[in-house]
């Protein structure tokens, strides 16, 4: 019934349109939350890709128990590098994303505006 | 017009070069070498079921400490920005007077079920962060999910009890206690076992009990507190910052 898709595959296909639209809505957008949110799109599809790439053919997560013995586990689980590579690239994401917004926040005290096209000065 | 065009045609690009990956794509069908090795020397090496906490924490904890310190740096750079700059007298007074402020119907109170459920719920979310994050070594979670689910608690409060304070003092202190710790167990790891940030300085334990692994749930602690107040100050600080003058 349903066509047989590897699963990751569609991950990958998720993450990748992700970050297309997150790149259009940078590219697009005048509005500087808006650009911020693309770039938490972009961010996110990446994760989405760094994790289906590690994913390995009907694997389980890296944690090694009584459900996954030490002996089998070389066969049984996913990569768990791209995992934790996620995982730094998460929290490095927040941060950026918390930086931008302040900036966001400081740009709308001083000019009350967060439309980009009113902010002539930075222009060439 | 042209703009959008280029950006058109950009993003097209873009997506062909996404295409072709996609369509190339083959599914591993084992782990690579890294991967494999992580599979099979880690449980016995580091004691710690979870594998990406091992990865995270001791194989690549150098990196673990540099992820922490962009955390702490863009904590500070958001605190630096949103910081109030009519801060010149007196603080306390001020302090006082923005309190006051708040109380006059700056801040709209949260509903009573919102409160009610605040109260019931902040201690479990709390304690559940904690818990995250002292499992990291055998489930999945650790330091930086339980540091999550800890400021998600905060940003609960900030929620619900908009005029409740947070102690800057105790959120500082605790968050360079535990980075200081953090470091000092690194160190302490060159000088008593492999390397730095080795996990082997304490025993390994019995393997799959909750204090095993070495070092590892105490780092994840250390990291965990870092990271749960280190996000409470991000979020309080863009709370504090909006008795500013956008509100007309």
């Amino acid at each position: 019934m349903i066509p047989d898709i590897p699963i990751s595959l569609i991950a990958l296909c998720c993450g990748l349109a992700l970050i297309l639209i997150g790149l259009w809505g940078m590219l697009t957008q005048r509005n500087m939350i808006r650009i911020i949110i693309g770039f938490s799109l972009i961010d996110t599809g990446i994760h989405m890709v760094m994790v289906s790439i590690g994913y390995v053919t009907g694997g389980t997560a890296p944690i090694i128990n009584d459900s996954v013995p030490l002996a089998e586990a070389v066969k049984r689980i996913v990569d768990p590098v791209p995992s934790a590579l996620v995982l730094t690239a998460i929290v490095i994401g927040l941060g950026v994303t918390s930086v931008m917004l302040s900036f966001a926040v400081r740009i709308y005290k001083a000019r009350k505006t967060l439309m980009i096209d009113e902010l002539t000065e930075s222009k060439l | 017009m042209i703009k959008r065009i280029i950006i058109f045609i950009m993003l097209g690009l873009m997506a062909m070069i996404f295409f072709n990956l996609a369509s190339n794509y083959v599914e591993n069908e084992s782990l690579l070498k890294l991967g494999r090795y992580y599979a099979e020397k880690g449980p016995q090496e580091l004691g710690a079921p979870n594998l990406v906490t091992a990865v995270v924490v001791t194989y690549r904890g150098l990196d673990t400490l540099g992820e922490v310190t962009v955390l702490f740096i863009s904590a500070a750079g958001v605190g630096l920005l949103l910081r109030r700059t009519r801060r010149k007298q007196n603080d306390e007074d001020l302090e006082k007077a923005d309190r006051r402020e708040e109380r006059a119907g700056v801040h709209k109170p949260a509903s009573e079920i919102v409160e009610t459920a605040t109260q019931l719920l902040l201690p479990m979310v709390i304690l559940f962060g904690i818990y995250v994050f002292i499992n990291g070594h055998l489930s999945p979670g650790g330091g930086f999910q339980g540091g999550a689910i800890i400021a998600s608690g905060t940003m609960f409060l900030l929620l619900a009890l908009p005029e409740s304070h947070i102690s800057r003092i105790l959120i500082a202190v605790t968050e360079s206690l535990s980075g200081f710790s953090y470091v000092v167990i690194g160190v302490l790891g060159v000088i008593l076992a492999g390397g730095f940030l080795d996990n082997r300085i304490l025993g390994l334990g019995e393997y799959g009990d909750l204090f095993s692994a070495g070092a590892i749930p105490l780092i994840y602690c250390f990291i965990g507190l870092k990271v749960g107040f280190e996000l409470s100050a991000v979020l309080d600080r863009f709370r504090k910052d909006d008795t500013g003058p956008e509100k007309t």
